[in-house]
């Protein structure tokens, strides 16, 4: 390691681009040469939304390889520090590569500089690393993640969707990404309440979810005999909280009970 | 044709380290220690530029000296540890090959350069009882002359170090709650020789690798928070 002449900055990925070329593949190189025909796994429903004390996260459990199961139990939901989640759909590899790179350079940072990054300049860092993803993406090795957190300045929840140039929008109340996302987005339009309370987010949540597995295949539902059931994750002024599998088994049962069928007489 | 001046080695070498001890007395001490749920470190520091800081999970850093110069190797380290979390996994970045790293930097600094560095580092590593083989803390000392040290209990570092390492030699006990490690390490810095005899918590920076917490261990306390350990 060089003493005065080594990197300075307080950015990971600099450092790893300029020091330790040997840990970063050549993207472009590697894409192209992958092609689009290699089956890869695909992460599929995730949902973002803003609630009374911050915002929420939740998604299924499922990734599919075209049309085979790749993983019953993937972790889509990541906390990327104390105050802020991403949530990955599309191709899962580099999604969760990008998740783990992410983490490291917001610990990095704060590490370095002292003082840990704002959540709208974490926001722009997670658009950067997706803008240099293009080339993959146009090969179909899409990431498409959405990125929430706790903004501690302004106390409120926020939340962001982004595209595969990097393009990088906020929502106001909720998003969704993935095969599913369509059927989940409809749900919330209709559930949605600005202000809600965090039981009520959780209720909404799961019920988008549920609505997602219902009409999309890809989209994997609480699986019942092995106990999988969706992730959520919610962010606010404490930090970041797992809601147990307990609490979402209730909520689910509670939804299918509003669906089920009269029975025959 | 000229020929440089000969230079005995051994004169060469005395005039490096006087120079060097003579910048880091200069500069405040730090006293390091264990308690009982982990290691704390205590530094006379009322300044916003910290002494102190975090490398990685269970990994602190302290330095003394040159501030342009410990801090560099501080970044360095963290440099050093993130590489290496992120090539090989979080377990396996180790306060052992840190404190050897900074020790190779400094040695050769010392050696090759006309001006050594004027610096002391402790490189303080929390035990995890949970991990076999990790359950132990560890103290590092290394010099401006790039000699390392492993430290039992506890490690002073800075000028006048004598009066402070046999207040903590005669005091120090295991398994001290924070507050009484908290009370000993300020104890110990008001003998030092340039220290005020009655530090106040404003003028204390003192952070804490906390074997208790999830994942990253370190914590700095507010100055409230070192009221309140004081009990003052």
């Amino acid at each position: 390691m060089r003493f005065w002449d080594g990197y300075k900055g307080s950015s990971f990925l600099e450092l790893i681009q300029l020091e330790h070329p040997g840990l970063q593949p050549d993207l472009r190189q590697w894409y192209a040469s992958l092609g689009s025909t290699v089956p890869t796994a695909h992460g599929t429903t995730c949902i973002g939304l803003r609630f009374a004390d911050g915002a929420m996260m939740a998604a299924d459990r499922l990734a599919t390889m075209g049309y085979q199961v790749a993983s019953r139990e993937i972790e889509k939901v990541y906390a990327t520090d104390m105050y802020s989640l991403m949530a990955i759909a599309g191709a899962a590899g580099p999604a969760i590569e990008m998740a783990r790179l992410l983490g490291i350079q917001f610990e990095h940072h704060e590490k370095i500089e002292g003082e840990a990054l704002e959540l709208e300049g974490k926001a722009n860092t997670l658009a950067n690393l997706i803008k240099q993803n293009l080339p993959a993406a146009m090969q179909g090795l899409a990431v498409v993640p959405l990125f929430a957190g706790f903004d501690r300045r302004r106390r409120l929840g926020r939340v962001w969707k982004y595209e595969i140039t990097g393009g990088r929008y906020e929502e106001q109340e909720f998003e969704s990404v993935g095969s599913g996302s369509i059927f989940a987005r409809e749900s919330l339009k209709k559930s949605y309440r600005t202000q809600a309370s965090r039981d009520a987010a959780l209720r909404m949540a799961v019920e988008a979810l549920t609505d997602a597995s219902d009409e999309d295949r890809a989209t994997g539902g609480v699986d019942l005999h092995r106990g999988i059931y969706p992730r959520v994750k919610t962010c606010t002024a404490s930090g970041i909280e797992e809601v147990g599998d307990d609490e979402i088994a209730q909520v689910y049962q509670s939804v299918i009970e509003s669906r089920r069928r009269p029975a025959a007489d | 044709m000229s020929f440089p001046f000969y230079v005995n080695p051994e004169q060469m070498t005395q005039d490096k380290a006087e120079f060097a001890r003579k910048g880091i007395a200069r500069g405040k001490s730090i006293v390091t220690l264990e308690y009982s749920e982990g290691i704390c470190m205590v530094a006379e520091n009322p300044l916003k530029l910290h002494k102190l800081g975090e490398v990685y999970d269970r990994v602190g850093f302290a330095g003394v000296g040159k501030f342009s110069e410990f801090d560099r190797l501080r970044k360095m380290g963290v440099q050093w540890a993130d590489v290496e979390g992120y090539r090989f996994s979080r377990d396996d970045v180790r306060g052992k090959a840190l404190a050897n790293l900074y020790s190779q930097i400094v040695g050769e600094e010392f050696t090759r350069s006309m001006k050594p560095f004027e610096v002391e580092i402790v490189v303080a590593e929390v035990g995890d009882p949970e991990l076999l083989g990790h359950e132990d803390n560890a103290l590092y000392r290394v010099g401006f002359d790039g000699t390392i040290q492993d430290t039992e209990h506890f490690c002073v570092i800075g000028g006048s170090v004598e009066n402070l390492q046999s207040h903590m030699e005669s005091n120090f006990s295991e398994g001290l709650p924070l507050g009484e490690a908290v009370a000993l390490g300020r104890a110990a810095l008001q003998r030092a020789e340039n220290g005020s005899a009655d530090l106040p918590p404003e003028s204390l920076e003192v952070c804490v690798l906390d074997r208790g917490r999830p994942g990253r261990k370190f914590r700095r306390l507010s100055t409230d928070e070192v009221r309140g350990n004081l009990g003052t």
